[in-house]
C-alpha cells in the first residue's frame, strides 16, 4: 500500500458509486454490471496471456466452472429457505463467488500441471479442448436435490439474479489490484521474465513451469468468480454460454487493449461491450463493422489500444524520471 | 561512437494512480458515455411493442421467420387503423443468438424503450433470462415459439401461443401407438438441445403409459455428421417406429443415414423438423415419416391461405411455422390492446390472459390458467418432399379428424 489517500478516495467512491448506480435506468446499469464483469475477466486474462505470455483459449470453461458451482450453492441455499437477502445473503453470495472460483482454480491447476510444459499453439489447443470439454461435461450432467434439478443439462439453468453494481466494482478492483500488485512486485517479474525469453529466464533459475501454473491458477480464480457474477446477473445460464467464442470475445479484448497493460484491457473491455451494445440496433452491419474495426485496429496500433509501451510513455510525460533503459555515452 | 545501455530499476507504481481509484473513474464516466451513444428511442407517437429475437447467431433461421411475421403483422395491424386509433411502432432488438444479449435486449426495451409489451424468444432459455425483467417491470411478454414447461412458470405477466414441448412429445406417443399402432420405438435424441431432451422425456413417458417399449436409447450432438452407429444399435433392436425430436440440420442427415442402413420403419418428428432444408436432395428417403407442427400449409381454412399468400407477397417465400407463430403472438397482443382498451400493464395483462378462441394461423388459440396455449396441432406427413395433413389433435390430445395414411 502506497498511497492511504487513493485507498480512502476509492472507498469512497464505491460507496458513493453504489449509491448513485441503483437510481440510474436498468438497462444502464445492466450493461455498467456487464462491462465491469468483462473487466474481471478480460484483466485475469491479460495476467495468463498478456503478462506471462502464455496463449489460453480457455477462460470460458473457467468461467462456466464458477458460474455453475456458485450457482448451485446460491439456488441450494435458496431451495433451503436460507434468506437470500441482506447481510446473510451477501454473506452467502461472497461464499458461493469464492467457492466458484477456488473450483475453477483447481480446475485451473488440473489443466496447467501437464499442459503448461506445452508452448504457444499447442498450449492454445488444449486449453481449446478443456473449455469444450467443460463445456459437454455440464451438457450431460444429471444432478438433483430433492426432486430440483440443478445445472440442467442444455435445458439452462435458472439463477437468482443477485449481482449488483457493488459486488461486480468490488470484484473488478479486486481483480486488477492482485494482478497489478502480483505483477509489480519482485516475486512477480518472474512472469515478465517468462514471457520475455523463456530460456534466459530458467537460465536465471526461475521456475518457468511453476510460474506459468501460478498464472493459470490466479488468472483461472478469478474467471471463476467473473463467471459466478456472469451467471447471477443473466437470469438462465445454458452451457453455449461459454462456448470458445466466448474465450475468443475476451481474448480479443485483451490483444486489444494490448498484452500486458491492465489499463489497456481496461479500456478495450469498455470500448468494445459499448461498441456491441450499439450496433445492436444495426443487427444486419454489426459483425461486419466490429470486424472491420477490429482489423483496422490492429493494422493502425498492433501493440494493442494501450500497450506497456505506450503507457509508459504517457505516465512519463512531465516527469523527468530515470527511465527504464537509458543509453549510455561512451 | 557507441551506445551501451544500462539499467535502471526503478518504482513505476509512484507515478501511477491508484488500480483501485482507477477502475472507479473509468466507472464514473460510463453512465455518460453510454447514455450518449444511444441511438434508438426518443418519443413516438405510436405505441411501443418491443422485439427481441435472434436475427444474427446460431438460430437466426428461426429468429428470422419470428421477426417477418411480426412485422407483417404489425403492418396489417397499422394499415387497418391500428390500435386505440395509434399506430403499433415495432422495435426490435437482436440478441446474437446469446443469452447475456437477451438481457441486455429486454433491459433495453423495457427501460429506455418504455414498451409496453414484450414479443420474444423462440429459445426456451433467452425467453427465461428476458421473462424475469419483464416480470419485474410488469410488462407483459409473449412467446411465439419457447416450449420449454418452466417459461411461462417465471411470471403472472408470461405469456406463450404455442404448445409446450410434453404436450407435443405426448401427442407423438397417441400417434405412435394410436394411428400408427406401433408398439416398439427407438429414440434419438440431440443432448445438446433442451427442446429435443425435452420432447424425448415426454414421448418415452406417454408411450410406455399407452403400453409400448422403449427398445434403445441413443444421443447425438448438434453439429455432428455421421450417425451410423447409433442407429445400426438401433436397428439391432428391432424398433417399430423411430422418435428423433431434433433440429432439421442433423434430422436430414439421419433419415438419409438411417434408409441407407435398411431401417425402413416410420420415423417421426417434432416441430425442429420444419424447413424446406430438410428433405432437399433426399426426398425418397423421407417417405413413411411424420412430424408434430404448428400449422400446415395445407389447410384449407381461410386464415391460414390468406396469411400464406400474404407472406409470399412480401417476403416472395413459404412462411414456415414460426412466422406463422410470429404473425399469431403479434395478432394476439393486438386483439388484446383493443380488447383492454388502454395500454395500462395491469389491465392489458389481463386482456392477453383472457384472450379465448382466437383464431390464429396456428389454430384457434385459447390462454389457459398457466398462461399457456390451449390449441391444437398438426400431424404433418412428408410424401416425396411434400408436406401432407395427416391427422390433427385437439388441445387435449384428442383426434380431431381421422389419420389419413
Amino acid at each position: 500500500m502506497k498511497s492511504y489517500p487513493a485507498l480512502f478516495l476509492s472507498i469512497a467512491a464505491i460507496v458513493g458509486l453504489s449509491f448513485v448506480m441503483p437510481s440510474l435506468n436498468d438497462y444502464v446499469l445492466g450493461r455498467i454490471i456487464y462491462i465491469g464483469i468483462m473487466i474481471s475477466l478480460a484483466v485475469s486474462l491479460n495476467l495468463i496471456n498478456g503478462f506471462t505470455g502464455q496463449f489460453s483459449l480457455g477462460h470460458a470453461g473457467f468461467m462456466a466452472v464458477g458460474a455453475y458451482a456458485s450457482a448451485v450453492i446460491t439456488t441450494f441455499l435458496n431451495a433451503q429457505g436460507y434468506a437470500m437477502n441482506g447481510v446473510t445473503g451477501a454473506v452467502a453470495f461472497l461464499i458461493a463467488l469464492l467457492f466458484g472460483g477456488a473450483l475453477a482454480a483447481l480446475a485451473g491447476l488440473g489443466v496447467g500441471i501437464p499442459s503448461l510444459r506445452l508452448r504457444g499453439d499447442y498450449l492454445a489447443i488444449v486449453t481449446l479442448g478443456f473449455n469444450e470439454i467443460i463445456r459437454v461435461i455440464i451438457q450431460n450432467v444429471d444432478f438433483k436435490i430433492h426432486g430440483v434439478d440443478y445445472i440442467g443439462g442444455a435445458r439452462g439453468f435458472s439463477v437468482l439474479p443477485l449481482t449488483t453494481f457493488t459486488w461486480v466494482f468490488i470484484v473488478a478492483a479486486v481483480t486488477i489490484f492482485c494482478v497489478e500488485n502480483l505483477v509489480n512486485s519482485t516475486y512477480g517479474r518472474g512472469f515478465l521474465a517468462v514471457r520475455d525469453d523463456e530460456v534466459a529466464a530458467e537460465a536465471m533459475g526461475v521456475d518457468t513451469t511453476k510460474f506459468k501454473v501460478r498464472a493459470f491458477v490466479v488468472g483461472s480464480f478469478f474467471a471463476g468468480v467473473g463467471g459466478g457474477l456472469f451467471a447471477h446477473s443473466n437470469f438462465d445460464i445454458t452451457p453455449l454460454d461459454f462456448t470458445f467464442l466466448t474465450s475468443i470475445d475476451i481474448v480479443v479484448i485483451v490483444i486489444l487493449g494490448g498484452m500486458g497493460s491492465t489499463v489497456g484491457v481496461i479500456l478495450a473491455a469498455i470500448v468494445l461491450t459499448t461498441l456491441s451494445e450499439v450496433l445492436r440496433s444495426v443487427p444486419e452491419f454489426r459483425m461486419i463493422i466490429y470486424s472491420l474495426l477490429l482489423i483496422v485496429l490492429m493494422i493502425t496500433r498492433p501493440q494493442g489500444l494501450l500497450g506497456p509501451a505506450t503507457m509508459e510513455r504517457l505516465l512519463r510525460r512531465g516527469k523527468r524520471e530515470k527511465p527504464l533503459v537509458t543509453p549510455v555515452e561512451s | 561512437m557507441k551506445t551501451r545501455y544500462s539499467l535502471h530499476i526503478q518504482n513505476s507504481m509512484t507515478t501511477r494512480l491508484h488500480p483501485v481509484l482507477r477502475c472507479a473513474a473509468i466507472f464514473a464516466l460510463l453512465p455518460l458515455f453510454i447514455t450518449s451513444c444511444k441511438t434508438t428511442g426518443g418519443p413516438t407517437n405510436g405505441i411501443p411493442v418491443g422485439e427481441f429475437a435472434s436475427l444474427t447467431g446460431g438460430t437466426a433461421t428461426f429468429g428470422q421467420s419470428v421477426h417477418n411475421g411480426d412485422v407483417l403483422a404489425v403492418k396489417e395491424i397499422n394499415d387497418a387503423g391500428g390500435v386505440l386509433g395509434k399506430p403499433i411502432d415495432l422495435m426490435t432488438e437482436d440478441d446474437q443468438s446469446k443469452t447475456e444479449d437477451a438481457v441486455a435486449s429486454v433491459q433495453k426495451l423495457v427501460n429506455s424503450d418504455h414498451v409496453i409489451a414484450v414479443l420474444g424468444e423462440v429459445a426456451s432459455s433467452r425467453s427465461m433470462a428476458g421473462a424475469p425483467i419483464c416480470e419485474n417491470a410488469h410488462v407483459p411478454m409473449i412467446t411465439p415459439a419457447s416450449t420449454n414447461e418452466d417459461v411461462t412458470k417465471k411470471g403472472d405477466y408470461i405469456f406463450r401461443i404455442c404448445f409446450i414441448d410434453p404436450f407435443q412429445g405426448q401427442t407423438m406417443a397417441r400417434f405412435a401407438v394410436n394411428s400408427l399402432g406401433k408398439k416398439r420405438a427407438a429414440i434419438l435424441t440431440d443432448v445438446k438441445q433442451d427442446y429435443s431432451v425435452g420432447l424425448d422425456d415426454a414421448f418415452k413417458n406417454m408411450f410406455t403409459f399407452l403400453g409400448g417399449v422403449v427398445v434403445s436409447e441413443q444421443s447425438y450432438s448438434t453439429g455432428d455428421k455421421d450417425f451410423r452407429a447409433a442407429l445400426t444399435s438401433i436397428k439391432g433392436s428391432n424398433p417399430e417406429v423411430i422418435f428423433v425430436p431434433g433440429y432439421y440440420t442433423e434430422v436430414s442427415l439421419i433419415v438419409r443415414q438411417a434408409r441407407e442402413l435398411g431401417i425402413d420403419v416410420p420415423i417421426l418428428g417434432g416441430d425442429g423438423w420444419d424447413s424446406p432444408e430438410l428433405t432437399k436432395g433426399a426426398e425418397q428417403q423421407f417417405n413413411n415419416t411424420y412430424f408434430s407442427n404448428h400449422f400446415s400449409t395445407e389447410d384449407p381454412d381461410t386464415t391460414v391461405q390468406l396469411f400464406i399468400k400474404k407472406y409470399q407477397d412480401t417476403y416472395h417465400t413459404v412462411p414456415d411455422a414460426m412466422a406463422a407463430l410470429g404473425y399469431d403472438a403479434a395478432r394476439i397482443l393486438a386483439d388484446a390492446i383493443k380488447r383492454a382498451g388502454t395500454t395500462d400493464s395491469t389491465k392489458l395483462r389481463a386482456a392477453i390472459a383472457n384472450t379465448k378462441n382466437f383464431p390464429g394461423v396456428t389454430g384457434t388459440i385459447t390462454i389457459d390458467g398457466q398462461r399457456n396455449a390451449s390449441k391444437p396441432i398438426v400431424i404433418i406427413k412428408i410424401v416425396n418432399g411434400a408436406y401432407h395433413l395427416a391427422q390433427r389433435f385437439g388441445p387435449n390430445g384428442e383426434p380431431m379428424s381421422s389419420f389419413q395414411p
